[in-house]
């Protein structure tokens, strides 16, 4: 499956448009990393454990995008977006969403 | 008396080691960046005069947050307006490291551009009910491609 963030996959031709596929997840942070942060907020910096979350949702979403891409029969999804919204204290959803494409 | 003896020393401690860190960040990103210089990367969506192959999504994030120290100087600051010079250099720090680290999955790769480059920033929130920033989300993402 290849992904792009453009209206194309360079190189190739697309044959037809499947339509719009999307995956997404719901993550909390949870208490152990909480503490870390608080020490972090002291003295700044990265806070390693909301990168590393943030990160495994944002691939578990792009995961799940990948999956309705590939039950409609799709080569590739292009045009993908990302988008984040904090949909309760300490809950974000990550959303990742693009076009299914066919190639030629 | 405890309570202000406690404020002084995370205030002391969020100038001394918040500002080293801050310091030694900027530092790494100037090195990693000049280390990068090679891969071209734009937030259009052609590099001219170059044929694209081989697309990838690569994306780069990292949450950040400023020292107690800033936090305290930049709430002051709001009371009477104007630049907040703490938080102009936390989101210039999240929004290089996100990027570079995008670079850094591009070049791993094996890619020559990153094009069609977007940013996203995120507030994250310190918990329940709290008003107070924990920190900031820097998300970069675009399309790793190799050029012939």
């Amino acid at each position: 499956m290849l992904l792009s963030n453009i209206e194309t996959i360079p190189g190739r031709e697309v044959q037809e448009i499947l339509g719009v596929v999307s995956g997404s997840t719901v993550r909390a942070k949870h208490i152990g990393r909480d503490i870390m942060a608080g020490f972090k907020n002291i003295v700044g910096g990265e806070l390693q454990g909301y990168t590393e979350l943030l990160q495994e949702a944002r691939s578990e979403a792009v995961e799940r995008m990948k999956k309705e891409a590939s039950d409609l029969g799709a080569d590739a999804v292009v045009n993908v977006r990302f988008s984040t919204s904090s949909i309760a204290q300490g809950a974000a959803e990550l959303f990742a969403y693009g076009t299914a494409v066919r190639l030629s | 008396m405890g309570q202000l003896l406690t404020f002084l020393i995370l205030l002391g401690l969020g100038y001394v080691v918040g500002g080293r860190r801050n310091a030694k960040h900027l530092q790494r990103l100037d090195v990693r960046e000049r280390n990068l210089q090679s891969l071209t990367t734009t937030n259009g969506r052609i590099i001219p005069g170059a044929t694209l192959t081989q697309p990838t999504l690569v994306r780069g994030g990292v949450v950040i947050s400023v020292d107690y120290f800033k936090r305290i100087a930049a709430g002051i600051r709001t009371i009477f307006g104007g630049r907040l010079r703490a938080y102009e250099s936390l989101m210039e720090r999240g929004r290089r490291e996100a990027i570079l680290r995008m670079r850094e999955a591009a070049k791993a790769e094996g890619a020559d551009a990153v094009i069609n480059v977007r940013l996203e920033t995120t507030r994250i929130a310190n918990g329940r009910g709290d008003k107070q920033v924990a920190g900031i989300e820097v998300f970069a993402y675009g399309t790793a491609v190799r050029t012939t």
